[in-house]
């Protein structure tokens, strides 16, 4: 808090006008700060505040609980993603600009939805109307908060929600959902006024007091314990999956890494010194592979040599990053696919599906699959499975083919150009944007705002040990935009002047999660304690229905000598022959986890959404649901 | 069947060279000559084997080499390798030879590997490593062998001999693993030119003159067949390689390669790509190429290459108009030497004895000798350390043999000794004669106390009783 409060004369203005801001601008209009209007809030409801107690902390994603405790969602932020939220979220550029022209307006919603539906900054009018069940005070309650719960863990399978989802649009469906979420957060208000402590602390309803209570607590208790649903996700879409493409292995599991060594085709001789945390996660010698696998080349009949190669370009770093690496994959899958013939007395679907397969486990021996790899494999498989059995193999090959190259060009490539167009129009003349590390996506939304003449500054914030930012500066500067080079160590003070980052992201998680390049995190909570806006650009393909509340249970580790060692400074030997003494360990970590609080707004193909409404995006525009 | 991995392998055998011309002659093309009791083609043959790859195009210059080789191989490799001898004429080059196999050439890329490489580096990492960069052509470099070390002190004489042009001036990227600039043996000159774009592309180089080309190369088939049409070219050491490096940052190759292709490339990059793909491609690799460069336009914090991010602001026009020339380089350990000299053919059998003995594929005994069983050694005679002595050689009494190499079928006398010396095949050596450093050609007739030192002695030769030879080459006239 002393922190901020003498920053606000720095950026305040500029915030303000960006859209996103409507804390601050509605206290200006109404003249009241935030816990004010919680209040409000909670009066119009009919609950005092001070019957919250605190074991209700509730999950962050709810707009009216982090309004009305302050504490945990500060005072005055700008607390975007709700704000953004609240109107049904952008499909076309010109929705968005509606945004940055009415920033006041949202002052005058907020207040007219508090009155309405006693609930806080998460409705506008417009999403209420467009409820085909408009909430009314009370009554409704119920009936929506069921429907949210089957949405929300559609393990359970999608009964009342799957027959009317088919008429409803997208913007209609969102609205629904946001009106769905608020009302289950009025209810939990009520519940908190009436008994809600128990509940609360007894998440498993023994008792069940009452009707409302019972609908109360399960979805009350899926974002405490998130690994439940997403198991039953999981379970569900098993069947669907021909082979999983993300094992999770667990590599402190002697006997298990003892096996897969045999199968292995790279040598992989197990680091020492691991860290203890990150012991289940692989790690190996990084000097050993790539010698090893290239000596090999020859020897392996079985890789078709496009993989191998892609293989070997993963191994040494030369293509990183998510849709390269994914285009990569998939272009080599299709010469794979290219060369294939149907054994004699073998199916083409049976074949063709185990011979990927091993392609893919000699890619994940290379280098770990990111999750957009993971969804293009599941996309490709269930390609192959889908094929009808009559047909030929020619016609098979064919049509395979035809379908990579349609999720190149769909999900990666018009995909990126969609969020090129969103991502520009959240740009205005003399923003000054932050960018970490070197994003593709972000970097085309630079290119492209600047050969739209927007007038803007650009800082790279870069980090060791990859110093990927230098491409992206050396990219941007030769283009002619102004730019900032930084390293994350002083991105709290470069942060003064920014009033936007974009990001990207590895991966977006059904929690909302933004799992991406390590560091990411960091500079997204830098920002939001400046009240500067996150943007996370990135491609619905790359959205998983995992959830995942820490970086701890799934990343990636790097080689650690990358970090011990110092380019350009030979002088700065101390760590030299460190994996010697037992008492060093290095961790050189590739992603982190950016919890949904620190991100305003994820700019994908499919619009500008707030972090929570990953989930829709998956249930909606997923993987299976648009190819299968 | 199809090559593995989609690289074809040709060997190029050579024919009659002159630089070893005591030792080699029509009856013994260069391909045949003996390496520890092996025919020198054998060592990149089984180098290759052991990486798999059983489908080689040999190339022999002349039609007496041709032949002898065919039958040699027709023999030796009957069942194990698929070896097919392709005959050039006499003195064309290495260029010409590739020129002969051109037709044959299907693969996406070629390794071309000199028949005279005694190496243990395995051509799966030079190929993959030309692979993993999409290289134009890749060349195996290796550390050039030490002159004047405590190994050569012994045949010191001919270190004078060898020649200065064997050093080549290479530029290497701070990585090392691009090839910058080369300026091979022969054509190396006081002052160094090198060219600035390549400079600023890159922005450091490294000059070393301590490599040696392997002559060990991974091509791209499209850029070797669009050389090739190129005139007055003969070497793929001197000109192919260095023109390919000197053009890298403005290739008229990939451009002149590419054109047709591009055109509906460059459609396609605009259009959307579903359009314009053809799935019945013949050729896949060209598509992928394009597709690849595509995905580096859309996703260029992918592309870190140097060539391409550092040179220029248009990326798209000038990634069309780069090619890419890799090294590889060998480690300390890894053994690599070219026997293109009488000089090397020594040094290189002395290696075999010594410290590249892993290649040779003989278990040596406790004494560090490889006797074969069917030698008769006569009473006091001694084997030393560091010896090959094939079949059938029968040595009288007293003899002694220290670090040398004796082939089959000889018959050696009384008392002789032999030092640091090759001996090949029905070599009779009578009483008392002494032979150091020598290499002494097959069916060579050595006559009592003859005394030969740092001698190469032509096939066939008759040495006379009594008679000293020092560093001289006996040829039969």
């Amino acid at each position: 808090m002393d922190l901020r409060r003498p920053n606000r004369p720095v950026i305040g203005p500029k915030v303000r006008q960006v859209g996103f801001v409507t804390p601050d601008s509605a206290a200006a209009t109404s003249s009241s700060s935030i816990p004010a209007v919680s209040a409000a809030a909670a009066t119009s409801a009919g609950s005092p505040p001070s019957s919250l107690s605190p074991v209700m902390i509730p999950p962050p994603r709810h707009p009216s609980t982090e309004m009305s405790n302050p504490h945990f969602h500060p005072v005055g932020s700008y607390n975007p993603s709700e704000q953004i939220l609240g109107s049904p979220p952008a499909l076309s550029p010109s929705r968005s600009s509606r945004f940055d022209a009415d920033g006041s307006d949202f002052g005058g919603d907020d207040d007219e939805s508090v009155a309405l539906s006693g609930v806080g900054g998460g409705m506008t009018p417009k999403s209420s109307l467009l409820m085909r069940q408009p909430v009314t005070k009370t009554a409704p309650l119920v009936s929506e908060t069921h429907k949210r719960d089957s949405n929300v863990s559609k393990g359970k399978g999608d009964g009342p929600s799957a027959a009317p989802k088919e008429k409803l649009t997208k913007a209609e469906r969102r609205a629904t959902q946001e009106a769905q979420r608020a009302a289950k957060a009025a209810a939990k208000e009520a519940a908190a006024a009436g008994g809600a402590p128990s509940v609360s602390k007894q998440p498993k309803p023994a008792t069940k007091p009452a009707t409302q209570q019972k609908k109360d607590v399960p979805s009350g208790s899926g974002p405490l314990q998130p690994l439940a649903p997403s198991g039953s996700i999981e379970k569900k879409q098993g069947k669907k999956e021909v082979a999983a493409p993300h094992p999770r292995m667990q590599f402190d599991d002697m006997t298990k890494v003892g096996k897969l060594k045999k199968r292995a085709v790279v040598n992989q001789s197990e680091a020492r010194n691991r860290v203890e945390l990150f012991r289940h996660l692989p790690q190996y010698e990084h000097g050993t592979q790539l010698p090893d696998l290239e000596l090999k080349f020859f020897q392996l009949d079985l890789i078709h040599p496009s993989v191998y190669q892609v293989g070997l370009q993963f191994l040494s770093d030369k293509i990183s990053g998510g849709n390269a690496r994914c285009i990569a994959m998939l272009l080599a899958f299709k010469e794979v696919i290219q060369d294939y013939t149907t054994p004699p007395e073998k199916t083409l679907t049976r074949d063709l599906g185990a011979k990927v397969g091993s392609c893919v486990s000699f890619l994940i021996e290379c280098r770990p699959l990111s999750v957009s790899m993971g969804n293009a494999i599941r996309f490709l498989k269930n390609r192959i499975s889908s094929l009808p059995h009559n047909l030929s193999d020619k016609e098979a090959k064919s049509r395979l083919q035809s379908d990579i190259d349609r999720f190149i060009n769909e999900k990666i490539i018009i995909a990126s150009k969609a969020i090129v167009e969103h991502g520009v129009s959240k740009i205005r003349d003399g923003d000054v944007l932050l960018t970490y590390g070197s994003p593709s996506v972000v970097e085309s939304i630079f290119a492209y705002a600047h050969g739209i003449k927007k007038n803007f500054r650009v800082v790279v914030v870069d980090s060791r040990p990859k110093h990927e930012g230098q491409g992206l500066l050396r990219r941007l500067v030769e283009r002619g935009i102004h730019c900032t080079y930084t390293h994350l160590n002083a991105v709290s003070y470069v942060m003064h002047e920014v009033t936007r980052v974009f990001l990207g992201a590895s991966s977006v998680l059904s929690n909302g999660t933004v799992y991406s390049r390590v560091g990411t995190a960091c500079v997204a909570m830098v920002a939001h304690a400046f009240r500067v806006p996150v943007l996370v650009c990135c491609e619905a393909y790359k959205f998983h229905e995992r959830v995942q509340l820490d970086s701890i249970c799934s990343n990636e580790l790097g080689d650690p000598d990358a970090i011990s060692k110092v380019s350009g400074r030979k002088n700065l030997n101390y760590l030299d022959g460190w994996a010697q003494n037992e008492n060093i360990q290095l961790l050189n970590l590739k992603y982190d986890a950016t919890p949904s609080d620190y991100v305003s707004v994820l700019v994908t193909e499919q619009g500008m959404l707030p972090p929570t409404s990953v989930p829709v995006i998956i249930r909606e525009y997923g993987i299976e649901r648009l190819w299968t | 069947m199809d090559p593995p991995m989609d690289f074809q392998v040709v060997v190029l055998a050579g024919g009659t060279s002159d630089k070893l011309s005591p030792l080699v002659s029509k009856e013994l093309p260069k391909a045949l000559l003996p390496v520890a009791n092996k025919p020198l083609l054998s060592y990149p043959l089984e180098l290759l084997e052991a990486s798999n790859l059983k489908n080689i195009i040999v190339v022999v210059e002349g039609d007496e080499a041709a032949t002898q080789v065919e039958s040699w191989l027709s023999v030796a490799y009957m069942d194990r390798l698929n070896v097919e001898v392709v005959k050039t004429p006499g003195d064309v080059g290495t260029v010409g030879a590739i020129r002969a196999v051109a037709p044959f050439l299907i693969s996406t890329d070629i390794l071309i590997v000199s028949g005279d490489l005694v190496s243990d580096i395995s051509p799966g990492a030079i190929a993959a490593t030309h692979r993993r960069h999409g290289a134009a052509v890749t060349a195996l470099f290796c550390p050039a062998p030490v002159s004047g070390g405590a190994d050569s002190s012994t045949s010191g004489g001919k270190d004078k001999a060898k020649k200065p042009s064997r050093c080549n001036i290479v530029g290497l990227d701070p990585t090392r693993q691009f090839l910058l600039h080369v300026v091979s043996g022969a054509k190396v000159e006081k002052d160094i030119h090198i060219q600035k774009r390549i400079v600023r592309a890159v922005g450091q180089m490294e000059i070393r003159s301590d490599f040696m080309d392997a002559h060990v190369y991974a091509f791209k088939r499209t850029v070797l067949l669009d050389v090739l049409e190129k005139e007055n070219l003969y070497s793929i050491k001197q000109d192919v390689l260095p023109y390919l490096v000197r053009t890298q940052l403005r290739s008229e190759i990939s451009a002149k390669k590419e054109n047709s292709a591009d055109e509906s490339s460059n459609g396609a990059t605009k259009e959307l790509p579903s359009e314009d793909i053809n799935i019945n491609s013949a050729v896949p690799s060209n598509q992928n190429l394009r597709w690849l460069s595509q995905h580096r336009e859309i996703a260029p914090s992918s592309y870190q290459d140097i060539h391409i991010s550092d040179c220029d602001k248009n990326k798209s026009r000038l990634a069309k108009k780069t090619h890419k020339c890799c090294i590889y380089l060998s480690g300390k350990t890894q053994y690599c030497a070219r026997l293109n000299s009488v000089q090397a053919f020594g040094d290189i059998n002395r290696d075999m004895l010594g410290e590249a003995s892993r290649i040779t594929g003989y278990t040596f005994s406790a004494q560090n000798n490889v006797v074969h069983p069917t030698v008769v050694q006569g009473a006091k005679t001694t084997a030393g350390g560091q010896c090959i002595i094939a079949e059938g050689t029968i040595l009288g009494d007293k003899c002694s043999v220290k670090r040398s190499v004796i082939g089959r079928h000889c018959r050696i006398g009384s008392n002789v000794k032999i030092v640091n010396s090759i001996v090949m095949n029905h070599i009779t050596i009578e009483d008392n004669c002494t032979i150091q450093g020598s290499v002494i050609s097959s069916n060579v007739q050595i006559q009592e106390r003859a005394s030969l030192k740092d001698c190469q002695v032509s096939a066939g030769y008759v040495i006379t009783a009594g008679s000293e030879y020092k560093s001289e080459p006996l040829t039969k006239r």
